[in-house]
């Protein structure tokens, strides 16, 4: 440590202002930072600095992120063994698992650190932490077979598109994970939807067994709900799907790291849940009685378990910058998402997974929630001081 | 709209030039400084429709470039004697000529690019550059003037029009005016076209990112719009 700190001291003279690489200051501080926490002090009138800036904001969201993380490895794996009928340890899947998963997530951070890096050069700001978030997400949002030259153009378009065209971390409205996995959903839908799930890459001497299928629950639930997984396998995760995406229960594991913490909104995960279940009790409710396997007899809570609806509502939906700010818009948009994902996992068969596109249409209406909530919150005002 | 070239007219001494220094701003300007898409921020409804090929883009740029001159020019030389109150009725009628003729002249003599174009070509009429600059423009300008400027600004439609086009062609499909730019060994080694470049969103967020390098070249431009 003690050398580092001493090769640091020693080559920041080049770097501050009047140095010879002056021009490099921002990948330095970035680098600095990122090593050993800054030494700065305010140094205007008082105030108040909390220990909890946004490095470490963003850290303890991938740290709220690793139990996805692990599960998804370990269940790449899982998938790929069991596609061919082949018994082997937890540590066999977990090490395929790292082999296929531990690329992307490399080349999502390096592409996408570079493009943050170039753009911290050129226009002379900080290096910002917000893409050691990103970075993990794209990864867990992506099917593993994903050619990995995809995850690095997927990653410089939310960069660019998703944040530095808007002034970087903090003025983007559209969450930069979710506009990745959007942009590749349209630009390559042959690698995001199909028989995709699970990497089958050839194991000597096995063939893939007859009762391997490539859909995810979501295609067989449009069919008939009741010949999806079984309600503890979907919570548990031992189904195929993105790689972080599949387990419930790891979700709920860095919720809670996330609502611990106070990072993430307790109040927009609850209301997305809710708002899954109010819709889909009234599913019920008017769903055919002469067709008991209709997809609107789907109990409510199924919705909860299927597909990405709790990696959404957990990791997705809370980004502070792209949520309502607002703590009654921040109900408004929870209740929202969750109804909205129901409407359309029912009513748009060709498009089973409705999470990560509900998500970027309320990203987009945050502002109009807040827009509102202020508004009403004003008149109330204003009919008060009138009495 | 708001940065609209309404020069005050002045009573001029001596005649001027054809090609004089007004004159050639009010040609050259529409093509970037006050380019009517990414500044006037007019007509980006058929820019996002016609750009996922370039040859279409350009035969729509050129149309467009022929219909916003010729009527400009027409209205320039009657913007007298049109009563104020129906002025409106008057250019369209002007445009819906020009927009016949074109179209016409498309289906008679590139049959196959008119079917690509489909609407667009009729949908001139509501181009909003060529009203827009009728109003703006034409309305008080003598025809020489109108006329440059008519033409200025269809070429600084059919700029952005070629340059989305050519992106979009490029990712979309891997060529460049119907010419297969990206190798075949590419694709052998698991390059894909990029579905998302054929859909209109495409030309939204690459008009975007040209308005973007735009703007940060020139920094007198920004808020503008």
């Amino acid at each position: 440590m003690k050398i580092l700190r001493n090769l640091i001291d020693k080559i920041k003279p080049n770097f501050v202002k009047g140095g010879k690489l002056e021009k490099w200051y921002p990948a330095f501080e970035a680098m600095e930072t990122f090593l050993f926490s800054p030494g700065e002090v305010t140094t205007n009138k008082v105030h108040v600095r909390d220990a909890v800036d946004l490095k470490r904001t963003m850290i303890t969201v991938v740290i709220a992120m690793i139990p996805t993380l692990l599960f998804g490895i370990w269940n790449v794996g899982y998938q790929h063994y069991l596609a061919y009928g082949m018994e082997m340890t937890h540590m066999d899947y977990f090490l395929f698992g790292l082999q296929k998963v531990v690329p992307i997530i490399v080349v999502s951070y390096s592409v996408g650190l570079g493009v943050e890096f170039i753009f911290a050069v050129v226009k002379g700001h900080a290096v910002s932490e917000g893409y050691l978030v990103t970075g993990l997400l794209i990864p867990l949002v992506l099917p593993v077979t994903i050619p990995l030259w995809m995850v690095a153009l997927a990653a410089i378009f939310c960069t660019l598109m998703g944040k530095e065209i808007f002034g970087g971390t903090g003025m983007n409205f559209m969450n930069p994970a979710l506009l990745a996995r959007a942009f590749l959903f349209f630009a390559f839908p042959a690698f995001m939807s199909g028989d995709i799930w699970t990497d089958l890459s050839p194991e000597s001497g096995q063939v893939i067994l007859d009762a391997y299928s490539g859909a995810t629950n979501l295609v067989a639930y449009d069919v008939n709900y009741q010949h999806i997984q079984s309600v503890s396998d979907m919570f548990f995760g031992f189904e195929q799907g993105s790689i972080g995406e599949t387990s419930v229960l790891a979700c709920l594991i860095g919720a809670f790291i996330l609502v611990i913490t106070g990072i993430g909104s307790w109040k927009i995960m609850v209301s997305v849940f809710a708002g899954a279940a109010l819709m889909g009790l009234f599913f019920n409710g008017i769903a055919p009685v002469d067709d008991p396997t209709n997809y609107m007899h789907t109990p409510f809570y199924y919705h909860w378990l299927m597909g990405g609806f709790a990696f959404g509502a957990v990791y997705m939906a809370t980004d502070p910058v792209t949520a309502a700010h607002t703590e009654k818009g921040k109900w408004v948009y929870g209740l929202l998402i969750g109804g909205l994902i129901v409407i359309i996992r029912a009513f748009n068969p060709a498009y089973p997974e409705a999470v990560m596109m509900v998500i970027l249409l309320m990203n987009v209406h945050a502002p109009l929630i807040d827009h509102i909530v202020v508004q009403n919150h004003i008149k109330k005002r204003l009919r008060r001081a009138a009495q | 709209m708001s940065t609209a070239t309404v020069a005050p007219v002045k009573p001029k001494e001596k005649k001027e030039g054809l090609l004089s220094k007004k004159n050639r701003r009010t040609l050259f300007d529409p093509l970037d400084d006050n380019n009517p898409i990414t500044v006037q921020v007019l007509g980006v409804c058929s820019a996002l429709a016609v750009t996922i090929q370039v040859k279409p883009a350009i035969i729509m740029a050129l149309g467009l470039t022929l219909v916003s001159a010729f009527s400009s020019l027409i209205i320039a030389l009657i913007r007298d004697s049109i009563p104020g109150r129906i002025r409106m009725i008057v250019q369209l009628i002007i445009v819906a000529l020009l927009v016949t003729l074109v179209d016409q002249v498309l289906k008679a003599f590139m049959y196959d690019v008119s079917k690509q174009l489909s609407v667009f070509v009729g949908l001139i009429i509501t181009n909003c550059i060529v009203m827009g600059r009728l109003e703006a423009f034409a309305m008080a300008q003598k025809p020489w003037p109108s006329f440059l400027d008519g033409i200025g600004n269809g070429l600084g439609y059919g700029i952005i029009l070629i340059t989305v086009a050519v992106v979009r062609e490029f990712w979309g499909a891997g060529k460049i005016l119907g010419f297969q730019i990206v190798p075949q060994w590419a694709y052998d080694h698991g390059y894909v076209n990029n579905g998302l470049m054929a859909l209109p969103p495409a030309a939204l967020f690459t008009i975007g990112m040209y308005i973007w390098w735009q703007r940060s070249r020139k920094p007198k431009l920004v808020n503008v719009s």
